[in-house]
């Protein structure tokens, strides 16, 4: 067979990584990514990543690590994959530190770590609070250096369409648009890994980018990719509300002792430490979220009566801050025009992390062969709630896997991309050329951007934090909706240059497809787990559900179809989760 | 504050086409950023006349400034569109793209020159691989403090913009690049390797294309020190010289 080729789209962490081990093993890549890969949405994790180093003298292991790990995850990931995501953990610091990641330092020189939610030890690494911007930084440049040795070609403001899938539905390539010149192409490949990060688009406003819609990861799916665990939507507890977007305020203030209060009966009260006395305001995001929802909506305690709590670093030495947070109470301080060393901050939960995705296999390989997944977009480590500082470790991890796993899958294959016919990437391109050509024809009304502000409307009112089964439903007819709705769409510029517009309503669609899976899924799981809280079922049901969701796409117009998986938990017994 | 917003806006169809200006109006709300305007726009793409029109084209990702992609100018200062309030802002805003890159379509440029540059200086750490080979070098704190605030550079443009000496007829490399260089020349690994990237700075469009105007500094959303970086290096660039100079 000739040299295989292998395709990465998306390039943040996850696509980074896989992208240096591919080139690493001497296979020529192509990355592509909707942004110059220098600014995908990693470069916004705040407050850093965890392995246990175990340099504070705590005895800290990676079988802690695992066991804090499965445990904030409420036990629903396969335990497997998660414990040698935390054996690898130490190694994975240390090759970011030697790639040249400023690392905060200890007295001694060595890597300072902090404590960080769901966890009694300090195993967050962290660079200021900018940790995401620094991982991203070190993994952008090792890439850069092999595209200078011609061993990856990077394919920017390309965004993916779709994949090109042979009649045997082996996955040999992607179908993708240049966002400049609206050329649309066909590539081929032995491999192609997605790795396009979460779906936060999906809710409207969140703390994601603005090019996190989940777009790829759903057209997958609707080529008949598994998705997994799609309900499992983290809302992080602290985040500033905005105009347009939901701004994160990282839990590592907490790990460096921000404290969260109301006024009761006219004096602070430090609800998280109260309810809380072992891990305080540390307690995993699900926990913090719920907490902030009661004390605002139950017991109508919220800052001069409006949904947000105080999140207070004044009492804290401002040196310390600006050196360990300096990048985070930026943000607060440019955005609110409040200083955070003075006053406390105002925040609320937002959506944040999707911990469901691409089902995959312990090779990151997902059901379609050919096709891997890696990072925030597969399913694999985190359970029902993901804890803090560990995506930017899953983000690596699966990427370390992945590029071997694709590497050894394309040296495998008997018959090479390059072997299959051509007409098969003609009819792929024709396909995505007639989708296009349908959109930029359309006479109709209706402003996607409508149809987008709607979706996110219904999606957080309805399928974060605290769900009802009747909503659930209500929820779907309003998507199936919206999707009729989506028929009557015209974009807003028909040109045939940069025009971002036709990609955007490409996405939309996309979007309210995957919102179908995530909101089904939560309509069918009757119990409560991790981020997942239906007050109908407020207990956990290991009987019943401890189990993955895996969910098929059956038409446009269809219903998904849901499947449940047992989970391998041969490492950590399932044990009530009490923080 | 006037309830109503007023924003001028250059646009451009194609790069080969002329540019013109094209006004909106929209009603003000408090927190209001550019981003915010530019995408109430996209809702309701209908300019100040009452005309039907096409939403502004721009670039934009993070929203919170770390991504440094929605660069722009915006009243005449080159910034992040997302961290500029419409409240610190004079009415009309006006907005137009970065004058010192090639122009795709209306707010949008093609900075890939920066990450070319980035090429130039030997922008990375070269390591033996990924494999596992226990911790890195030690680094002292101080160091790290200093070396962290160089590390934030988001490769945005706005020095580029700033800089005089980045014009049809200079080759000068930018203020970004020369500070990224003295990075990676700063961490233990990279200064092995630190003379390659003092001998790019040297070669033509380099340090000695700096004409001291410090316009990059100023602009900086990060506050980088750049001035800092670019004299700290023009020193070992010095050096660098005369060692070669006298020792071969």
């Amino acid at each position: 067979m000739a040299q295989p080729k292998i395709i990465v789209v998306g390039g943040g962490l996850a696509g980074l990584m896989t992208a240096i081990k591919v080139a690493e093993a001497g296979i020529p890549v192509d990355l592509f990514s909707v942004v110059p890969v220098r600014r995908s949405h990693s470069v916004c994790a705040q407050g850093g990543i965890n392995a246990a180093v175990n340099t504070k003298g705590e005895g800290d292991s990676p079988a802690q690590h695992l066991d804090d790990t499965i445990y904030g995850g409420d036990f629903l990931a396969n335990q497997t994959p998660v414990k040698n995501m935390c054996d690898a953990g130490p190694g994975i610091i240390y090759m970011l530190d030697r790639m040249g990641v400023m690392f905060n330092r200890t007295p001694e020189g060595l890597l300072d770590f902090r404590r960080f939610g769901g966890t009694l030890y300090n195993r967050t690494a962290f660079a200021g609070a900018t940790t995401g911007q620094q991982l991203l930084y070190a993994l952008d440049e090792g890439v850069r250096r092999f595209e200078a040795e011609g061993k990856v070609n990077k394919f920017e403001s390309w965004e993916f369409l779709s994949l090109v899938l042979d009649n045997q539905m082996v996955c040999r390539g992607i179908v993708a648009i240049n966002r400049n010149t609206m050329e649309t192409r066909a590539f081929r490949a032995d491999a192609v890994i997605l790795a396009t990060g979460g779906p936060g688009m999906i809710y409207g406003k969140s703390t994601n980018s603005t090019i996190c819609t989940g777009s790829a990861v759903s057209a997958a799916y609707q080529q008949g990719a598994f998705y997994a665990n799609g309900e499992f939507i983290q809302v992080h507890p602290t985040a500033v509300p905005g105009e347009d977007k939901l701004r994160l305020i990282s839990e590592s203030v907490r790990g460096e002792g921000g404290r969260v209060w109301v006024y009761k009966d006219g004096k602070p009260w430090y609800f998280l430490e109260e309810w809380y006395p072992k891990y305080g305001n540390l307690v995993p995001r699900d926990v913090a979220t719920r907490a902030i929802f009661k004390v605002v909506y139950e017991h109508k305690l919220g800052i001069d009566g409006k949904p947000q709590v105080y999140l207070d670093v004044s009492h804290l030495d401002p040196k310390k801050l600006q050196e360990k947070l300096g990048g985070v109470l930026e943000i607060y301080e440019k955005f609110v025009g409040q200083d955070p060393k003075k006053v406390p901050m105002r925040v609320f939960p937002a959506v944040h992390y999707s911990m469901g995705g691409l089902w995959v296999d312990y090779n990151q390989m997902t059901n379609i062969p050919g096709l891997f997944a890696a990072g925030e977009c597969d399913y694999q480590y985190h359970g029902a709630n993901r804890l803090g500082a560990n995506s930017l470790l899953s983000c690596i991890y699966g990427g370390m896997i992945t590029g071997p796993s694709a590497v050894a899958y394309s040296k495998s294959l008997e018959k090479g991309a390059e072997a299959v016919d051509s007409s098969v990437y003609e009819e792929a391109l024709k396909r995505e050329l007639a989708a296009n050509d349908k959109l930029l024809k359309s006479s109709d009304t209706v402003n996607p951007h409508d149809i987008h502000q709607e979706l996110g409307d219904t999606m957080t009112e309805n399928v974060t934090v605290i769900r009802y089964n009747s909503k659930l439903k209500k929820t779907d007819e309003k998507l199936q909706e919206l999707l009729e709705k989506y028929r009557q769409i015209y974009v807003p510029d028909v040109g045939n240059w940069s025009n971002l517009e036709l990609l955007f309503a490409r996405q939309l669609s996309n979007m309210l497809q995957l919102a179908r899976v995530i909101t089904l899924g939560a309509w069918r799981r009757n119990e409560s787990r991790g981020s997942h809280y239906k007050p109908e079922f407020p207990d956990r049901d290991d009987a019943n559900w401890l189990k993955t969701t895996k969910t098929k796409f059956r038409g446009a117009n269809e219903e998904p179809e849901f499947s449940y998986d047992e989970v391998d938990t041969q490492f950590v017994k399932p044990r009530p989760r009490k923080y | 504050m006037s309830q109503t917003i007023y924003l001028k806006i250059k646009r451009k169809d194609v790069p080969n086409g002329e540019s013109y200006w094209e006004e909106f109006e929209m009603p003000y709300r408090p927190s209001m950023n550019v981003i915010s305007c530019l995408m109430e726009i996209q809702k309701n793409p209908v300019n100040a006349k009452g005309k039907k029109t096409t939403p502004v084209v721009w670039d934009a990702a993070c929203l919170e400034e770390v991504c440094g992609s929605c660069t722009m100018v915006i009243n005449g200062r080159v910034r992040q569109a997302c961290s500029t309030l419409v409240d610190n802002l004079s009415q009309p805003i006006v907005i137009e793209p970065m004058s010192k890159f090639p122009n795709i379509r209306d707010l949008r440029v093609d900075r890939s020159k920066m990450f070319e540059s980035l090429k130039r200086v030997k922008a990375w750490v070269p390591i033996d691989g990924t494999h596992n080979l226990g911790p890195g070098p030690r680094m002292s704190p101080k160091d790290q403090q200093i070396a962290y605030e160089l590390s934030r550079c988001m490769t945005c443009g706005c020095c580029l913009e700033a800089c005089p000496q980045i014009n049809p007829h200079s080759d000068f490399i930018g203020a970004a690049p020369i500070s990224q260089a003295r990075l990676f020349n700063m961490h233990p690994t990279g200064a092995m390797y630190a003379d390659e990237r003092l001998d790019a700075l040297m070669d033509k469009g380099g340090l000695g294309d700096c004409g001291n105007a410090q316009m990059c500094v100023e602009v900086c959303p990060k506050e980088i020190p750049l001035t800092t970086s670019i004299a700290e290096m023009e020193w070992e660039a010095t050096k660098r010289m005369f060692k070669k100079l006298l020792w071969g």
